[in-house]
């Protein structure tokens, strides 16, 4: 379970979400997208298209005309964590082993991105609620949200329910802005909301059906409109990494010679332990990103 | 044998002391009910079979009485009408009451014929999550003093609890917790992240509190400070300033 605070305009937040996503699609995996905020449809349109290997040289040519080679390799590459697949070691000097690369300047294409199912959940479209589940008291955008990823997991059998399927394969779940009010959560309108648990609740639901199933799940909330900082810190234990994003727009830091090549900080709060009694910490903590036409990149 | 040990972390994840428990107990022969809220019963297996020690055997065998709490979490909110008789322990993500985990915990370590297990230990991973699912922190108090009356005095077994604890939190409710356990507890370690930052060869500092104020007219606590390093199979403990790494 990954969660993003969002970065205070939520540009770079939503990049990252979409490169989520789109490494779904080249991986050939399902999709789930829901929001509260932009259609799935639309944000599925603008979603990152890959590099392939061989223009993969040159555009790096020209966008690290500065960078000596060296340097580009220590780029950190983001991990993802899949249930029951072994973790994949990103070696320093091979960076095209793991993941893929894309190009932000240009869409992916629409064949692409109908090479692989997807399901989505729209809280303004969705039918009137029938609960088949015990909501607990949960705010009720939450609870539907619950019951559909429920249904898509059984229905299409990520946790190994259909026999019948000889291919298993990975769902992944993205999920905008929860906690925002057009969740239905007041918890970004106030220090004291009327219900304190309904996002905990939920995000502890969410927890035991990725356990349960080939799913893995970001989350992007707008965490600097949560005043109650007791919620944020509970909303930390429940997840498995939690990834910070701050832009420079609008701050001081914007003119720091410090990070004059760069847009913002990336904060890593939490990294996963799973399944071991050590987990996988990268030297440096000390990480910034820069977006410039054609590649995020975090270094 | 009746004692109340309490796990705690702040700026670190403390999750390998509730390991080192767990297959402590199980090694010593002890009947162990563990109480697994956050991670899944195959994420323990794993590291315990590291530490030497098979869980699914364990369980097969009675000694080992796990609740896995996203599991039955998910049975509750997804599952068929549950019976009258048998409230599920994750019952106070509807209604805000630990009883039935208390009865849980009870029934799990009774005495049962046959067994031949040396001393009953209750084991909870970890109590900071009850607050997150709408329990009071009077709630779990209250659950936590009815597990020790249980298993520490009527049975003369263990109680190992972990809790979260963030400096400057403003989580009060958890502080309010946290807080009133220590006061509680015969035994407290707290494993804490390094002030200066992430290091690679001391991954943090535990402080081994040992309350002889309690039950003593003794005035000071015993403290004692390590720093650590966690490795795949083992933690390695040393004096501070004294790692492998600086020698």
């Amino acid at each position: 379970l990954v969660f993003t605070e969002e970065d205070k305009y939520g540009l770079y937040s939503n990049l990252l979400f979409k490169y989520f996503l789109a490494e779904g699609i080249v991986c050939g995996h399902d999709l789930f997208v829901a929001s509260a905020k932009e259609h799935p449809d639309n944000i599925l349109k603008e979603l990152p298209a890959p590099l392939l290997d061989d223009t993969y040289g040159k555009e790096l040519g020209d966008e690290a005309a500065a960078v000596k080679s060296e340097d580009f390799q220590d780029s950190m590459k983001i991990a993802w964590r899949y249930q029951n697949l072994p973790k994949m070691e990103a070696s320093p000097t091979t960076y095209t082993k793991f993941g893929h690369y894309y190009d932000v300047s240009k869409k992916m294409s629409p064949e692409l991105c109908q090479s692989v199912k997807w399901h989505s959940f729209y809280l303004h479209e969705e039918l009137p609620f029938e609960p088949k589940m015990k909501t607990c008291n949960m705010n009720s955008g939450y609870a539907r949200l619950l019951q559909s990823i429920q249904r898509i997991i059984s229905q299409e059998g990520f946790d190994g329910s259909d026999p019948q399927k000889k291919q298993r394969n990975v769902l992944r779940i993205g999920i905008q802005s929860l906690g925002s009010i057009l969740w239905g959560d007041d918890v970004c309108c106030s220090d004291t909301p009327e219900d304190t648990h309904s996002l905990t609740k939920f995000l502890y639901v969410l927890r035991g059906l990725l356990r349960k199933s080939l799913s893995a799940c970001i989350i992007t909330v707008p965490a600097h409109l949560i005043q109650n900082k007791a919620i944020m810190e509970r909303v930390t234990n429940l997840s498995d990494m939690v990834v910070g994003l701050e832009s420079f727009i609008g701050s001081e830091r914007e003119t720091n010679p410090l990070y004059k090549d760069y847009h913002g900080l990336v904060h890593v709060h939490q990294i996963p332990r799973l399944n071991s009694l050590i987990c996988d910490v990268s030297d440096t903590k000390d990480l910034a990103f820069r977006l410039k036409r054609k590649l995020f990149t975090i270094e | 044998q009746g004692k109340f040990t309490l796990l705690r972390d702040t700026r670190t994840d403390g999750s390998f002391l509730v390991h080192h428990f767990l297959s402590f107990y199980l090694r010593a022969g002890c009947k162990v009910c563990f109480v697994a809220l956050l991670q899944s019963f195959s994420h323990y297996n794993i590291v315990a079979q590291k530490l030497g020690v098979s869980l699914a055997a364990a369980k097969e065998r009675g000694q080992l009485i796990f609740l896995e709490g996203l599991k039955s979490c998910l049975d509750l909110v997804f599952g068929e009408e549950e019976q009258p008789g048998q409230p599920s322990p994750l019952q106070f993500l509807s209604t805000s009451d630990l009883r039935a985990l208390f009865d849980f915990v009870r029934v799990s370590l009774a005495p049962a014929d046959g067994d031949s297990w040396k001393g009953p230990v209750l084991l909870v991973d970890d109590l900071s999550v009850l607050l997150s699912l709408g329990a009071a922190p009077v709630a779990v108090l209250d659950f936590i003093h009815y597990c020790r009356v249980s298993v520490c005095c009527q049975l003369k077994g263990n109680v190992v609890v972990l809790v979260h604890s963030n400096e400057d939190s403003e989580d009060e409710e958890n502080e309010l917790v946290v807080n009133s356990l220590c006061h509680h507890s015969d035994l407290i370690l707290w494993a804490e992240g390094l002030a200066t930052g992430f290091c690679k060869d001391v991954h943090g500092q535990i402080k081994i509190i040992k309350r002889l104020s309690l039950r003593q007219a003794v005035e000071q606590d015993l403290v004692q400070i390590y720093q650590y390093k966690i490795q795949d199979r083992n933690v390695t403990f040393f004096a501070r300033g004294l790692s492998a790494a600086v020698l």
